[in-house]
This record gives C-alpha cells, sequence and structure tokens, in this order.
C-alpha cells in the first residue's frame, strides 16, 4: 500500500497527526509543531539529568553494597537517558550546548519533584517506586508520540525504568518488614511526597485544550494520567499498611479517584524555579559544567 | 573537527531484523561506534549494532502511482457514495 504523505500544510499536517499519522527526522514539520516538540523534549531530557542529582546524594551512603551498585546503574541510566532525549532535541534544532545553558540560567524548566530534597533513604525507594511510576505512565503514553525518533526511544527508556520500580519497590519492601522505626522511615517520606506526587502530571485541563495532545505529541491527557498512577499504585501502598496522606483519597464505584485539590500555587512555583532545592541543583550542575568543558574542548578540537 | 549525524540500528537477538533506535552525532566512525555502545549496548540490550552515517542513507519516500493498482486491494473501491444511491433509487421505485 502507497505510504501516506505527510502534508506540507499545517492545517492538513494537524490533521494527519491527529488522525494517528507519525513524522520522522527528515520529514517536514510546521514550525508551531517544532517549538512545541522542542519545548516538551527539552524539559523531559533537563528532568533526566536533573532527576539523578537528589539520588547521587544518597550513593555514598546505601545501606548496602548491593543497593550502592543498584543505585548507581539507575543513575547512569537516567542520565543515559538524558543523552538519548538531548539528541533527538538536537536533530529538532537546537543544539546541546544551549540546552544545557538555558537549563543553568533557569531559562527552561525541569519536572517539579526533581526540585525537592532527598533527606533520608526512604526517599530513595519513594522516588525509585513511586516517582518512577508516575514518570513511566507518561513516558509510556509517549510510546505513541506523533514524532517517531522520541517515540522509538522511549521504547528503551520505559525498559530500563521498569528495573528501576522494581528496585524501589525492593528498597520498600525490605523497610517496611523491618523494624518499627524503618517502617516509620517509608511513611515519613511518603507524607513528605505524596504532594508533589499528585502535582506530577499537571493540572486537570481537558486534554482538547492541551497544545501537546493537540499535536499528538502526548497521547493523554493530565488527569487521565493521574488517575492510572493512583489506580495501579494507591492498592499497592495500602496493602502494605501504609498510610497515604490524603483523607479525602477515595476511590468511588464508577472506578474514579477522588482526592484533595493539589496545590498547583506550589507546582508553579517550584516549576518556575523557586523549588527548596533549585538554586542548590542548579548551581551544582553549573560546576560539573565548567570543570568538564575541557573534555568538551578536546573532543571537538 | 566537523561532526555527523549516524543512525543507529540495533538488533535484539540474532535473527530478528536491524531496528532503527536513534542516533548519534560523532566526528568519525570510531566516536559513533563509542558513543553508540554506551547509548544502546550498556546493559546487553543488543547483539548487534549498524553505524550509518545520514548522509549515506538513500530515502525513498515518493511512491509513483501512474499505474493505479488500487483495483487490486480493498481500498480501491469506494462504494459508499453508489450504494447510497443505489439505495435510494430502490426505495424511490417501491415507494
Amino acid at each position: 500500500m502507497a505510504a501516506a504523505e505527510v502534508p506540507h500544510d499545517e492545517q492538513a499536517f494537524l490533521e494527519y497527526v491527529q488522525a494517528g499519522g507519525q513524522v520522522e527526522a527528515t520529514d517536514w514539520i510546521p514550525d508551531e509543531y517544532r517549538a512545541k516538540l522542542v519545548k516538551f523534549i527539552e524539559m523531559h531530557a533537563n528532568s533526566e539529568l536533573m532527576g539523578v542529582l537528589p539520588e547521587r546524594e544518597w550513593i555514598l551512603r546505601a545501606p548496602t553494597l548491593q543497593r550502592k551498585l543498584a543505585l548507581t546503574a539507575k543513575v547512569q541510566d537516567e542520565v543515559g537517558h538524558a543523552q538519548l532525549i538531548y539528541r533527538v532535541v538536537e536533530d529538532l534544532g537546537k543544539p546541546r550546548e544551549q540546552c544545557l545553558a538555558d537549563l543553568v540560567s533557569g531559562k527552561s524548566k525541569f519536572h517539579n519533584v526533581f526540585h525537592y530534597p532527598t533527606k533520608t533513604w526512604g526517599d530513595i525507594g519513594v522516588i525509585a517506586w513511586l516517582v518512577d511510576a508516575a514518570a513511566i505512565i507518561s513516558q509510556k503514553a509517549l510510546l505513541k508520540c506523533s514524532y517517531a525518533p522520541y517515540a522509538r526511544i522511549m521504547k528503551k527508556i520505559c525498559w530500563e525504568e521498569s528495573f528501576h520500580i522494581l528496585h524501589g519497590r525492593d528498597v520498600i519492601l525490605a523497610l517496611v518488614t523491618g523494624t518499627p522505626q524503618q517502617f516509620e522511615l517509608v511513611q515519613e517520606a511518603l507524607n513528605r511526597w505524596w504532594p508533589p506526587l499528585m502535582q506530577f502530571h499537571g493540572n486537570p485541563i481537558p486534554r482538547e485544550e492541551d497544545p501537546m495532545w493537540q499535536w499528538r505529541i502526548k497521547s493523554q491527557g493530565n488527569e487521565e494520567a493521574r488517575q492510572q498512577f493512583l489506580e495501579g499504585y494507591v492498592p499497592q501502598i495500602w496493602e502494605l499498611g501504609l498510610t497515604v496522606p490524603d483523607p479525602k483519597l477515595r476511590r468511588r464505584d464508577d472506578g474514579v479517584w477522588e482526592y484533595t485539590e493539589p496545590d498547583w500555587a506550589e507546582l508553579m512555583h517550584v516549576v518556575t524555579g523557586h523549588g527548596p532545592k533549585t538554586e542548590e541543583r542548579l548551581a551544582f550542575r553549573q560546576r560539573f559544567l565548567d570543570q568538564e568543558q575541557w573534555v568538551r574542548d578536546v573532543l571537538a578540537a | 573537527m566537523s561532526e555527523e549525524v549516524w543512525e543507529v540500528f540495533r538488533q535484539e537477538r540474532r535473527g530478528q531484523p536491524m531496528e532503527h533506535a536513534g542516533s548519534v552525532v560523532a566526528p568519525d566512525a570510531d566516536f559513533a561506534e563509542t558513543w553508540a555502545r554506551e547509548q544502546y549496548g550498556r546493559r546487553g540490550e543488543s547483539v548487534a549494532l549498524w553505524l550509518v552515517p545520514r548522509d549515506a542513507i538513500r530515502d525513498v519516500e515518493d511512491w509513483a502511482d501512474e499505474f493505479d493498482l488500487k483495483y487490486r486491494r480493498v481500498d480501491g473501491y469506494s462504494i459508499k457514495a453508489r450504494l447510497k444511491e443505489a439505495r435510494e433509487r430502490a426505495s424511490a421505485g417501491t415507494g
């Protein structure tokens, strides 16, 4: 059967992607679509790169050698994801150096959950299990992204994320089957992480109004993603005897989860560079960019 | 040194097709191999990689249809409008 051609006209292109059409790096794409792709994918890459910093802090403090190796592997994977994703952005026309400069200057964003501190080993379990679970829900939906090169690298990323979730769940299980203090460590971490987790998928605007959905960069709405997270993970949290710190949280008979309205003002405040750890982590990233400049210079020579 | 885009294809198991995985930017084939090994083979997820300079790819995307062969396929037959007309005629005839 003859291949459907990618239309060279913005309106026809929009209809093409809305009908499930995908495009390649070498195809013509509208400027507006390119700009949206760069914004979305760059934030994803930034999040992978910044997301390792909270975990990195615990590599040296991991309780066993096995945990230290697993956490190191996870950090290595996430940086690898950043490499793959920045390459897609680069191919769309924004150089990697510019992405990194915009990240450290605060011009571009990264996900809310990576602006918070990791206070205890319990945080490492909650991040690997629940933050990665929330992230994999978004990433699985990107397997159907209208921009095919991005959809394809997501296959590898999702494959690695599934090991991270299991690693996190294993950390949590070891703690909840340990001493009362260890159980309390998990509960306390969950209490702190729950609000950012509920904000993670964004405000519940109808997907029809979300430009990322209109261009079929995302294949699901924010609230759909959050509902999927609650449906998949709240029962797993409850079965361990843990409490989700939201008195309103309940599953209705029709399967929809009700919850306390997340603090959207906090989300906006945090992702615009005012999180508790934003400044410290960006300064850290800047320091390493400066420190490793000679490597890039040598390679470019 | 000028950099070049290399498309990376990977094979998951022997006998399976090489599938496009992504791309790397590198000044030469050796660097391209280093980046590709790191990004697509680190966890033993590939048994083989192919690295191809993007410029070396001959892209074939236009499919001329001078000899319209659609009659050999299901999508060559659009009967909806004619069927509607036929049904209308038939009901008008019996009415």
